[in-house]
């Protein structure tokens, strides 16, 4: 069975099958297995240097597992080489850790960048409507012409994430997307989440250890702890769980 | 007790020190073993990036904006340092090839001296040497900074190929730049050490130009230009490679871009070499 051959809601997209990684001598999983649903957001959440990041860039072929596979469209990611995987990537977009925005580019070309490697059948103008319309979902219009270095924290995860859905993907992952940001840049961020799936549908991959953010944006949580998916579930489920590890975390950032 | 803890410190030394010292080597024996494996796998990794890169160069989208861009920040950028490092080596060996030439009374042909001096080897060598230093370690230090901005992994999720956008036209440049840099030094060298046996020795202009054109021929003009090619492919590799594979955060960004400027110094010394004995022997 591979999964995410079809198209129904609900159905697993991605699935991650018994993955080991390691770094060195340092293991960082050692039989993972996680399945993701078309359409939901599920966040991934766990301590610092557990490898929650590793995760979302094995799935787009950024780092590759040492054993196990990663089905995402009937294909084991794991063995595709850099030209397969660029088909990959066109339809799973990444938003960065630090956005990871150009800064020899201005914002509009930032965000262009992707639609002219991906889309080059794109005119000038379209590119440029298209610019200007992913950054009013951001509420970031009018900073075209801004660099990188002009925006703020907060501003600068905008704008990678209006660079990463310009190209309209199929699935979004967002690597810690509101650490190190102020409380409402944090609520920002939440709602911006929420609004991209109601407006394109795509599902989401979340990594954080922000337990407010991913009790308000999840469908489904899962809890990477002792170098395995120890625990996964609904909010409700989660926040129910007795499982040791989910408690200790949900417990420390909850109070 | 006292037994059991260790031998006494003096007792017998030939027979404790000698495992001692093979131990001692031992250990000194292995890092180095450890040093030659990481330098031979940097040097695989080098050639295997300029295959990568050379093969993407004029794939398309060819991107002659970039390497225009490139040419502009790593060669017109680097003129004043250019030029003032021909200045000042035409300036001293016609001083000191005119001082040395007057003891034996042939000052009159200090121009044959310098100008093949100059195209064949001080010319190719001081420019990369310089501006290799600037070019390199800027390109190391642009992409290290990108690599630990993960921005070198946004270029691949954003399908692009970070080889085809940032080193293949880095590359280009570098073989475009140095050339004709070195082809700047040769000419404001020449004139720089006229200048100076002029007022030193009251050698007329016309006299030391005939001279060096006289004996200069396309081959010693072409031959640095060359060597100044390979010059700019190696400085620009090695760059690119360190930058690629910094580790470490800020701190590795500064060590690899210390790195980069030793690694490509001492390429272009032994590279000299070897280019220098193929050219004569051409």
């Amino acid at each position: 069975m591979t999964p995410g051959a079809g198209a129904q809601k609900g159905e697993v997209l991605i699935r991650f099958e018994h993955v080991v990684k390691a770094f060195g001598t340092k293991r960082i999983y050692d039989d993972l297995s996680l399945d993701i649903r078309r359409g939901e957001t599920i966040t991934i959440i766990g301590g610092s240097g557990t490898g929650k990041s590793v995760l979302l860039k094995c799935l787009i072929g950024l780092m590759y597992p040492d054993s196990g596979h990663i089905w995402f469209e009937g294909r084991d990611v794991t063995t595709l080489d850099e030209t397969q995987l660029r088909e990959v990537r066109r339809k799973v977009a990444m938003v960065f850790q630090g956005a990871a925005l150009f800064d020899s580019l201005s914002v509009a070309e930032n965000i262009a960048y992707p639609l002219h490697e991906q889309m080059p059948e794109l005119g000038a103008h379209e590119v440029a409507d298209r610019v200007a319309s992913v950054l009013e979902m951001v509420n970031l219009p009018g900073i075209e012409s801004l660099r990188p270095s002009d925006l703020s924290g907060g501003m600068r995860k905008r704008v990678g994430l209006a660079r990463a859905i310009a190209v309209e993907p199929e699935i979004v992952l967002f690597d810690e997307p509101t650490t190190g940001l102020d409380p409402i840049s944090v609520r920002i961020i939440d709602e911006l989440i929420l609004s991209l799936k109601k407006k394109l549908g795509s599902t989401q991959i979340v990594v954080t250890h922000d337990m407010e953010s991913a009790f308000h944006v999840s469908d489904r949580i899962a809890m990477l702890s002792r170098r395995t998916i120890v625990e996964q579930g609904t909010v409700q489920q989660m926040k129910a769980s007795r499982h040791p590890d989910v408690r200790a975390f949900f417990d420390a950032r909850v109070a | 007790m006292s037994d059991e803890a260790g031998p006494p410190p003096s007792a017998e030394p030939t027979e404790t020190a000698l495992p001692e010292m093979v131990q001692q080597e031992l250990e000194n024996i292995l890092p180095l073993t450890a040093r030659i494996r990481h330098g031979v796998m940097q040097l695989g990794g080098i050639v295997v990036m300029m295959m990568q890169a050379l093969r993407r160069m004029f794939s398309r989208p060819v991107g002659l904006g970039e390497m225009a861009y490139q040419i502009e920040v790593l060669g017109v950028r680097s003129l004043s340092i250019a030029t003032l490092t021909a200045v000042f080596a035409g300036l001293v060996i016609s001083l000191q090839f005119a001082f040395f030439l007057a003891r034996f009374g042939v000052q009159h042909t200090v121009g044959k001296v310098v100008v093949l001096t100059l195209f064949r080897e001080l010319g190719p060598v001081l420019t990369a040497l310089t501006v290799g230093a600037r070019i390199g370690s800027g390109i190391t230090a642009e992409l290290g900074s990108m690599k630990v901005t993960e921005q070198l992994d946004a270029i691949r999720a954003l399908g692009a190929d970070p080889i085809k956008k940032l080193v293949s036209p880095r590359l280009f440049a570098c073989s475009i730049v140095l050339p004709a840099l070195t082809a700047l030094a040769d000419v404001l060298g020449l004139i720089a050490g006229s200048v100076v046996v002029k007022s030193q020795y009251e050698i007329p202009f016309d006299q030391y130009f005939r001279s060096a054109l006289e004996t200069a021929t396309l081959v010693d003009f072409g031959s640095g230009i060359a060597k100044s090619a390979v010059f700019g492919i190696i400085i620009a590799i090695v760059g690119c490679y360190k930058g690629f594979t910094v580790e470490g955060g800020t701190e590795g960004v500064g060590r690899a871009t210390t790195e980069t400027v030793a690694i490509a110094s001492v390429s272009v010394c032994l590279s000299d070499f070897f280019l220098t004995k193929l050219f004569l022997a051409l």
